[in-house]
């Protein structure tokens, strides 16, 4: 007994030094991958999210009162020693023309705050001695409303949800409610919606050309098959914008596509097919094609010519055995290259951008608009959180169900 | 019977993939209604091919096929009416057992309380009530066959085809399947024809066996005849073991010919193809019909055996030996009790009757 004993947790512990190594061994093949991981995306991806509620460039503006408000419980007004930090602050910030900041970006929550701050700013330093509150009041009755302490106090926090609420068209009222913005101010989700759509058509798209040459190829001779995926491959060996701005080449109106349809008279006034909605359709769906034809054809590979066969043996017509024995058996291929087209199209920018008019731009072109014209990487990166989200959640709710781990492309 | 009262007929077919070799030469063959045939015949020698052909997968490059009185040449698969059950079974993936019976009755366009009627008798049929709900990949090798079998039936077709549907199953099951593709034939009375190349299942299923090879049918008869008369030396080797021994014809004498072996000494065999004297022949026995030293009344004649090994197998000793210069001359020496026990190294003499050995002419 003693023995078996004694021998057993002898082998359980060269067994566990056999599988430490084993562990040993794929941690240390899969740290460099890891590391690129964590440096280029996990890092850039956190770095976003805590910029889209990250809130503390405002405390560093106004320190003294940003402590003195929270000692404030937000009833009436705060008593004398906010005003005096308040004081202390803008006359601080003022000359440093950091106040102008503070303002632009409270603002934000409660129009008016932008011109009460440079205006106290400016007159500030003329204030004399405390008390200061009933000072502040004088030089403008706006110090003495309710509502531009709140929204100071609420401003002053570490964290604020202000940009991404903006990003879904919400924003904080007078009394810290979160409220829809008005319907002329909303923007962002009908671009949301924009997006969803024009990647939802896209993907559409996508799958009705993309089928049948997938299908072709799956059933074609070696050669064409070989051939008709070096053309498919041929687009990636291109780079995007070349292929980009070669549709405006060939779509704009004195394109060749317009030339053609002039001169056989099929329309008598050029077609506009860039610079629009139609022109958006096109590039993307040919950027996008490869991805839905190759998952679309790995599947079609696997599918055996006996289904069909033996569905024509039962009775079927050509069309019903394909309908009803053939596509079932593509929907893991259906599935996976919609999804991965769909995801793709919902981040894309340059193509839009390039190809499409004003009402056809998409998210990703909003985040770049805040970071390059606006310089505000706030609202840019409360916008990328939207756009992980929504892609995210759309992986998450289809990715499981299409399989998308089980396709393999090419 | 004429020709217009057989159920299948090949007359004349050929078939060639790529326009240089012919698959299949020449194929003449009439199966009656009711029959049970098999083609058998080794890898490549065209039975699927022919297979196809009748399904309406393949059309003939030359030659006519008949099914029913009608030439069906040109009508497409799914007009054909033959039910078909494929090597890999080809059950539908995404449709349960219970879908997968009732598609060949919807694309009919049978009423749904005829469909589940006829399902649930299909499925009753292989004793496999329960398993409706199920999709194929849930079910066993020998259960998909079942299926499948019933799949091809449960649209009344009057002819089935089946492309070696026990190929994936292990001996034992096959063996049951075996008996209940038999039994079901026999219950419903369609015709079947089966592909196969294992010559067992061929022997112990089907009325009339048609020996494949090459592309062309060697022989076309009952398994009785096919295993005892085999027409050419071709069948003699495929079906069931054989012995060979080489020699030249002597003498003619009633369909009883003369031959000296290679290694000088004479035996008689029945003339099969052999014509005229001079010509070298083939000689083919049966191990089991080899008779070790016979009293000489059963046998024609008697010739010398160098026993070499011994392998007792419980109801027979297989016994190798060196008969009239070939060394791998196998007996089957039944496990008797008055048989006397052979020794490896003795001399013997061996025997059988001219019947029993076949002569066929060869192209030496
Ligand atoms: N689709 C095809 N295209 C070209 N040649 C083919 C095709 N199908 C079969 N062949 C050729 O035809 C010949 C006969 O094939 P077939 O499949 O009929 O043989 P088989 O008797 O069924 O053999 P097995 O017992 O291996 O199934 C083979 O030489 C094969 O290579
Ligand atoms: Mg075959």
């Amino acid at each position: 007994m003693v023995e078996q004993a004694a021998s057993g947790t002898n082998l359980r512990k060269k067994l566990q030094r056999t599988v430490r190594r084993k562990k040993i061994e794929a941690v240390g093949l899969t740290t460099p991958l890891f590391c690129v991981m964590l440096i280029f995306y996990f890092v850039p991806i956190g770095l976003m999210f805590y910029r889209s509620i990250d809130n503390s460039q405002m405390r560093e503006i106004l320190p003294a009162t940003a402590k003195a408000i929270q000692q404030w419980d937000g009833e009436g007004l705060p008593g004398e020693p906010a005003y005096a930090a308040m004081v202390a602050d803008m006359k601080h910030a003022y000359p440093n023309r950091t106040l102008a900041r503070a303002g632009r970006r409270l603002n934000f929550d409660l129009v008016g705050f932008y011109s009460l701050l440079l205006k106290s700013g400016r007159k500030v330093s003329r204030l004399g001695g405390p008390p200061y509150k009933a000072a502040l009041i004088k030089l403008d009755k706006k110090w003495g409303d309710p509502r531009y302490w709140k929204v100071l106090k609420r401003g002053l926090k570490n964290t604020t949800l202000i940009y991404l609420l903006a990003a879904l068209d919400f924003r904080y009222n007078d009394n810290n409610r979160i409220v829809g913005v008005p319907d002329n101010q909303a923007i962002y989700r009908s671009i949301i919606a924009r997006t969803i759509y024009i990647s939802l058509s896209v993907t559409l798209l996508c799958l009705v050309i993309g089928f049948p040459i997938a299908y072709y190829m799956a059933t074609a001779t070696p050669r064409t098959r070989n051939i008709l995926m070096i053309l498919l491959l041929l687009v990636f060996w291109t780079s995007l914008l070349v292929r980009t701005l070669s549709w405006i080449v060939v779509l704009q109106k004195k394109g060749v596509v317009n030339s053609l349809l002039l001169s056989s008279g099929l329309v008598s006034h050029p077609l506009n097919l860039v610079f629009n909605r139609i022109g958006v359709y096109i590039a993307m769906t040919h950027v996008l094609l490869p991805f839905m034809v190759l998952p679309l054809y790995s599947v079609m590979r696997g599918i055996p010519p006996h289904y069909v066969r033996a569905a024509r043996s039962l009775g079927a017509t050509s069309i019903v055995a394909f309908i009803r024995v053939y596509i079932p058996q593509t929907k893991a291929g259906i599935g996976a290259g919609s999804l991965i087209v769909f995801i793709q199209a919902l981040g894309y920018y340059i193509t839009p951008a390039l190809v499409g008019g004003p009402k056809d731009q998409m998210l990703s072109y909003f985040v770049a608009f805040f970071v390059n014209e606006r310089v505000n990487w706030s609202m840019a990166s409360a916008l990328g959180v939207m756009l992980l989200v929504l892609t995210g959640s759309f992986y998450l709710i289809f990715g499981r169900r299409v399989g998308i781990t089980n396709i393999k492309l090419g | 019977m004429t020709t217009d009262d057989f159920h299948v007929r090949f007359n004349r077919v050929q078939k060639s993939y790529d326009g240089v070799t012919l698959v299949v030469k020449d194929l003449n063959l009439n199966i009656g209604k009711g029959e049970f045939v098999t083609m058998l015949g080794p890898s490549g020698s065209g039975k699927t091919t022919c297979l196809m052909m009748l399904a309406g997968f393949e059309a003939p490059t030359q030659g006519e096929i008949v099914f029913n009185g009608r030439p069906i040449n040109n009508i497409p698969p799914h007009k054909r009416g033959i039910g078909m059950v494929f090597q890999n079974y080809a059950l539908f993936p995404h449709m349960t057992v219970a879908e997968n019976l009732a598609f060949p009755l919807q694309v009919r366009r049978m009423s749904k309380s005829e469909t589940a009627q006829k399902v649930r008798r299909a499925l009753d049929m292989v004793q496999m009530g329960e398993f409706g709900d199920r999709y194929p990949a849930q079910l066993s090798g020998g259960q998909q066959q079942r299926i499948a079998l019933v799949r091809a039936l449960v649209f009344d077709p009057e002819l089935v085809l089946m492309d070696e549907p026990l190929g994936a199953l292990d001996k034992q099951l096959r063996e049951k399947m075996q008996y209940e593709i038999r039994h079901i034939h026999e219950q419903l009375g369609v015709t079947v024809v089966y592909v196969t190349h294992d010559q067992s299942e061929a022997l112990t299923m089907s009325d009339r066996i048609a020996v494949f090879n090459d592309g062309v049918i060697q022989q076309l008869a009952s398994p009785n005849d096919l295993y005892e008369r085999p027409e050419n030396s071709f069948v003699a080797q495929f079906i069931g073991e054989n012995n060979e021994l080489n020699g030249t014809v002597v003498s003619l004498n009633d369909g009883i010919a003369q031959v000296t072996l290679d290694n000088g000494e004479q035996v008689f065999a029945l003339a099969v193809t052999v014509e005229e004297p001079d010509k070298p022949a083939l000689l083919s026995i049966r191990p089991e019909r080899v008779v070790i030293n016979p009293d000489e009344t059963g046998a024609a004649h008697t010739i010398e055996g160098h026993v070499h090994e011994l392998i007792y197998l419980g109801d027979h000793i297989r016994c190798r030996m060196t008969v009239g210069g070939n060394e791998q001359f196998i007996v089957k020496v039944p496990n008797a009790a008055n048989n006397r026990r052979l020794v490896v190294g003795e001399h013997v003499r061996v025997g059988w009757t001219a019947e029993d050995c076949r002569a066929f002419a060869t192209l030496q």
